[in-house]
């Protein structure tokens, strides 16, 4: 008896495990991203560029800081859908949703959808996540203009033309929720998005990419705090207006006879242009007075990524932004910075070394000049390491 | 006018009935593959060449815009193009080629997979679930996977059915003669002891009995260190290998330190079509792969 139930257990043991097994086969590809840096900085992280106190600042932090480790989920979801998720894990607890996106593929004709929370295809960076970045930090352009990064909650959609050149049109419809557009209730779309994408080979040893972007959003009542003023003081405004963004990139990699792993150099630089016309009201926390207000700020930053041997990159870019001068209604003329008269700079070189493809330690070194009499030297050291699914990188 | 529009017609159709396939080939083996079974038939694009490393290409463009007009992807699978392929596909927007669907192949699925993981664990460096997919350095895989193809062909071009299968009939023929042909002078090969740069012949030494004593790797995809290098030698001195061999597109310093401080040959293979001047076609590949090790023995 006691053998009939001994053999009895190991059959439904075998059958619960085969069971399991079946149904770990579905599961979705789950990836981890763990990184963290540690950076020596001789101003505070929280002063902004000059000229760029109404933009966002998502700065450094100081010493030791384990940052956002990155989960990753995706999976088919049927033969039309693929599914996408990315959860970023602050250290200080919590979680935020970086990407929830849905992708079908299905469509044909060259068409593909995207809906959910992506970040935006516009420029060349914006849709790399930190993971894949060469240096530490984003360039100052996508720092005061993206707050690093443009997320969209909305669809996307792209078609691929069928040439043999890679041309590539698409739209996106968004809410519009982050910077430079704020979250509103309001019916239809928020913020729109178009762009065009070129690429091709030349050759077998190179290959380029170049895109032209434009953005369009609005902000109602957009809060910037620590503003400094024309007496010297340090205000909160708020900004209600139109937003159009404009910016080019170009992306041009060379390997010897197109072998990646041995040796490779990357060039890139991107451009954006942005325009916000509306309504400043100065000083919301005391005189609060309102008139119209208008800027164009603009940025830059070229890099040269070079693999001078298998697993060993070096880096070197150059930033720069200009924060324009602003047409500030007669209201708010002794009120409002409107020409700040300097520009922002910045030069980083970076070296890495990659044990494996699913491992990076870098150092970092840059030259700061991005606000006014604080010139700051800042190093950095970072490790971004990959566990689980190792999803295929984007060019 | 009726001529005319006639002769329109008739040039139209011919054109139609003469469309060529478009085929993205993944990896150079396939491509030559698909030319031996398709002719004319096929314009194919090959998405690498010899002197890359396979495990390590982007998602570049040209790949994307290739992969929009292909109405056949072949490729090796077996998780070898995992880097990049996923994304070439998903960002073409061509239903058709999408994994699983009727315009995607996979040469892996045709032939018996070797090295197969019995546990994944990335502490053992770049390890794929379904095995070792450099099956292109067995001859013989080749019949299998003409025969898989030519199955493909037809259904994405039924009305060149029989021209298919006359093909398939002239290579698997050709094919044959020519594995009794190399087997044949490969005999000395056999039980002879190699180091291997890389993971990357494990089915060349199953088809002509070579002995792997050792890999330069010290875990796949992982470039060799030093120490590593001096701690091979010290195995080697145990058991003696008289050939290292290492793929075209590999760097050439590991198996050259080996081979000048254990006093064997360094052999380099083509590894794929287009990694030597004489592997033009699948033919010059073989022809060329062991006319190199032969003369690594002397």
């Amino acid at each position: 008896m006691l053998r009939i139930t001994g053999l009895c257990a190991a059959v439904l043991l075998c059958q619960s495990s085969h069971a399991a097994n079946t149904e770990s086969t579905f599961n979705p590809a789950f990836s981890l991203i763990l990184s963290g840096t540690y950076a020596s900085l001789q101003q505070d992280p929280a002063t902004p560029a000059t000229g760029f106190a109404m933009n966002p600042n998502p700065g450094h932090e100081q010493g030791f800081n384990i940052g956002e480790s990155e989960m990753g989920i995706s999976a088919n979801i049927d033969p039309q859908f693929r599914g996408t998720a990315t959860l970023a894990l602050d250290p200080a607890g919590g979680v935020s949703v970086e990407n929830a996106y849905v992708q079908s593929s299905s469509l044909g004709d060259g068409f593909n959808l995207k809906f959910g929370r992506f970040f935006s295809g516009l420029g060349y960076l914006n849709e790399q996540h930190a993971h894949a970045w060469d240096f530490v930090d984003q360039p100052l352009v996508y720092a005061a203009l993206w707050e690093n990064q443009l997320g969209e909650d909305g669809v996307q959609l792209k078609w691929l033309a069928p040439t043999d050149m890679f041309i590539e049109l698409g739209g996106e419809m968004g809410k519009g929720r982050g910077f430079p557009g704020t979250d509103r209730a309001k019916n239809g779309s928020g913020a729109g998005v178009l762009f065009v994408h070129m690429g091709d080979d030349i050759g077998v040893e190179q290959s380029w990419r170049a895109g032209l972007s434009l953005h369009r959003t609005r902000a109602v009542a957009r809060e910037s705090t620590d503003v400094p003023d024309l007496s010297g003081n340090a205000v909160t405004n708020q900004f209600t207006g139109d937003s159009r963004t404009a910016g080019l990139d170009l992306v041009w990699k060379y390997a010897p006879h197109g072998n990646i792993k041995e040796r490779y150099l990357k060039l890139q630089g991107e451009y954006f242009r942005r325009t916000e016309n509306g309504d400043l009201a100065y000083d919301t926390a005391g005189v609060n007075v309102s008139d119209s207000y208008a800027v164009t700020q603009r940025g830059w930053y070229v890099q040269a990524v070079y693999q001078f041997m298998p697993r060993w990159r070096t880096a070197l870019r150059y930033d720069s932004l200009d924060s324009g001068t602003a047409s500030v209604g007669a209201a708010n003329a002794s009120n409002v910075i409107a020409d700040y008269a300097f520009k922002p700079s910045r030069t980083t070189v970076m070296l890495d070394y990659s044990a494996s493809e699913f491992s990076r330690i870098r150092v970092q070194l840059a030259s700061d000049q991005s606000r006014q009499h604080l010139s700051d030297t800042q190093f950095f050291m970072q490790y971004i390491m990959s566990l689980g699914a190792h999803g295929a990188h984007s060019y | 006018m009726k001529k005319i529009i006639s002769t329109l017609c008739l040039l139209l159709l011919s054109n139609a009935a003469h469309a060529a396939l478009n085929v993205f080939a993944c990896e150079p083996e396939w491509a030559a593959l698909t030319q031996e079974l398709a002719g004319e038939q096929a314009n194919i694009y090959t998405a690498t060449g010899a002197l890359q490393d396979p495990h390590r290409v982007e998602a570049r463009p040209s790949l994307i815009a290739k992969a929009r007009r292909a109405d056949l992807v072949v490729c090796t699978g077996a998780e070898l193009e995992m880097g990049w392929l996923p994304v070439v596909l998903r960002e073409s927007g061509n239903a058709d080629v999408q994994p699983g669907r009727a315009g995607y192949f996979e040469a892996a699925s045709a032939v018996h997979m070797l090295e197969v993981p019995t546990h994944l664990d990335r502490g053992d460096g770049d390890v794929h679930a379904q095995g070792n997919p450099h099956i292109q350095t067995d001859a013989r895989n080749f019949l299998p996977i003409a025969s898989a193809l030519a199955q493909k062909l037809m259904q994405r071009d039924p009305g060149n059915k029989a021209f298919y299968q006359q093909r398939l009939n002239a290579f698997e023929q050709k094919w044959r003669a020519a594995l009794a042909r190399w087997e044949q002078q490969a005999a000395p090969l056999k039980g002879v002891a190699i180091v291997v740069q890389h993971k990357g012949f494990p089915y060349l030494s199953d088809w002509l009995g070579l002995h792997e004593v050792a890999v330069l790797e010290p875990k796949p995809g992982m470039e060799p260190s030093a120490a590593w290098l001096a701690q091979v030698l010290d195995t080697l001195q145990q058991h003696p290998a008289k050939i290292v061999l290492r793929a075209a597109y590999q760097n050439e310093r590991p198996s050259q330190w080996i081979a000048q401080h254990a006093h064997i040959n360094a052999v380099e293979l083509p590894f794929t079509v287009g990694g030597s001047d004489a592997a033009k076609d699948l033919y010059g590949l073989f022809d060329d792969t062991i006319t190199r090790l032969l003369k690594g023995m002397q």
